[in-house]
């Protein structure tokens, strides 16, 4: 099965990006994470994001665009990036989310992947 | 509701609840159907209560409560197979329990759940549901799993144990001991899932689990195992304090301060430890016990035994060559003063080592002993697999 690991950080988390007191441990705790997924063999694909401050929003409303800089809200947590991987069960994928640094000062969301549709054309 | 009222149902509920489930399961033969009418039998007690006071014999208060709700229903299912029950469904009012009957109808319950028909992933869930009482969604929370997947697990092993016609009997002497592993087992997965937590639900799991080797000793009293794993959960209980510092730092066990360890629980670890002792019938949690009896021997001595304790691992993976003990192995013998050795060790263990993040941080230790290269690509991978966040800060700060 596939599933997308999709993890949410707090602004403060995010903020630890910048702090150069802070940014080593943060880096230190990603890069060995990551490295252990793609080492396990699970990753199809999955990539981090840059800051939520780098976003830019577009919404149509009533035929008129609205292009906005910044993330889409003023919320708690901001997807901070996400991975796809393949493994055999939810337990395993929920094993690795609980693995992931932001676990512990976000979330992570897990959700099976949309297979695609049967009947497609080809 | 008066604070009064509440406190007196959960006070009963804590103390009574496995004992009422067990005995209304034994009686219907029916886990989920006894739970669901005890279920009712509290929100009864929680309505009637406060106006007519609590009862004089709040358990047999509700023993009789959920018996009138199983008896309803089954008047209406018309379960009259059980010559018991058709008896039952004419006497207008039950009687309330005798605490006798059964030995301890808990223990029968304990059995039940780690009974081979059951899948050996459940044991440890069924149990703290049907003992313990605790909610699905705090069970599947503190063993990683969804709500919705436990859940479904547990009615699965409930209609395994009504349609398999589970017995609700204490095993037989002959297959005791293995059924008995499995009990121990399940209770030792359930500490350690609470080990490192605080605050959460795995953290109340702890404690559930030690109130349920406290109960398992209690109730079999000449099974060594049985006070093997009483008297491992407690020597680790007794140094949970001085896991973290002031900051909340992870504190490996070498580096802890002895001083903050707790007197009182290594005092009743060692004597359960020799109750074990003088039963003669050595295991694996007994072993464990012992080795942690030793790295408790810094706390009067200042010293910590490597060798006696690195002999002892040597013991425990001939009993039980798991990848933990293994590991443990290696770092004792490191330790001990042949750090190449313990290398060697970890270099013929299995593939799947490769997934448990503890081996990374007894490699990382190792390698740093023995002065090899490979301790930082080690440590990396550990932080990589651990989910424990005050483990992954400490290896971080090794990083350097």
């Amino acid at each position: 099965m596939q599933y997308m690991l999709i993890f949410n950080e707090t602004t403060a988390e995010t903020g630890r990006r910048d702090d150069p007191a802070a940014a080593p441990a943060y880096w230190g705790a990603w890069n060995a994470y990551v490295g252990a997924m793609w080492d396990s063999g699970i990753v199809v694909s999955g990539n981090g994001l840059q800051s939520p401050r780098t976003a830019t929003h577009v919404r149509v409303e009533g035929g008129k665009r609205q292009v906005q800089d910044g993330p889409f809200a003023d919320t708690h947590e901001h997807l901070g990036g996400y991975f796809i991987v393949e493994t055999a069960s939810l337990d395993d994928a929920l094993e690795w989310a609980a693995r992931a640094p932001c676990a512990s000062a976000g979330s992570v969301e897990v959700r099976p992947v949309l297979p695609p549709p049967t009947n497609a054309p080809a | 509701m008066s604070d009064g009222v509440a406190a007196a149902v959960e006070c009963v509920a804590r103390e009574s609840y496995g004992r009422l489930v067990a005995r209304l399961a034994w009686q219907w033969r029916d886990l989920a159907a006894a739970e669901d009418a005890l279920a009712d039998a509290f929100a009864a007690a929680l309505r009637h209560w406060p106006e007519q006071g609590v009862p004089n014999a709040p358990e047999a208060w509700l023993a009789a409560a959920a018996q009138r709700r199983l008896l309803h229903h089954a008047r209406h299912v018309r379960l009259t197979l059980d010559p018991r029950v058709t008896a039952l469904l004419d006497e207008a009012e039950p009687e309330a329990p005798e605490r006798q009957a059964v030995p301890d109808a808990r223990l029968q319950l304990m059995f039940v759940c780690a009974h081979p028909a059951i899948a050996a992933n459940v044991h440890a869930p069924l149990m703290l549901q049907a003992v313990l009482g605790l909610d699905a969604k705090v069970v599947a929370s503190a063993f990683l799993v969804s709500p919705a997947a436990m859940a479904q697990r547990l009615v699965r092993a409930k209609a395994r144990i009504r349609e398999a016609g589970l017995r609700f009997e204490t095993p037989e002497a002959r297959e005791l001991p293995a059924r008995l592993a499995a009990v121990l087992e399940a209770i030792y997965a359930a500490y350690t899932l609470g080990r490192h937590a605080l605050d959460s639900p795995a953290d109340d799991l702890r404690k559930e689990a030690l109130f349920l080797a406290r109960l398992a000793a209690q109730l079999l009293p000449r099974q060594a195992e049985a006070w093997g794993l009483l008297a491992l959960l407690l020597h680790a209980e007794s140094r949970r304090a001085a896991q973290f510092d002031a900051e909340g730092r992870f504190v490996p066990l070498p580096a802890q301060d002895p001083a903050g360890w707790r007197d009182d629980l290594i005092r009743e670890a060692e004597a359960a430890l020799w109750t074990a002792a003088r039963l003669r019938q050595p295991g694996p949690f007994q072993i464990e016990a012992a080795i942690q009896s030793a790295h408790a021997q810094r706390r009067a001595t200042g010293q910590t035994p490597w060798r006696a304790i690195s002999q002892l691992y040597g013991v425990l993976v001939q009993h039980h060559a798991n990848l933990g003990a293994r590991v443990g192995q290696a770092v004792a013998q490191a330790e001990a003063g042949e750090p190449a050795a313990a290398v060697a060790l970890l270099d013929a263990l299995p593939l799947e080592a490769t997934g448990y993040a503890p081996y990374w941080v007894a490699r990382a230790h190792v390698l740093g002993l023995a002065g090899a290269p490979g301790r930082q690509a080690a440590l990396q991978r550990a932080i990589g697999l651990t989910d424990d966040p005050r483990l992954r800060d400490f290896l971080v700060a090794q990083l350097g």
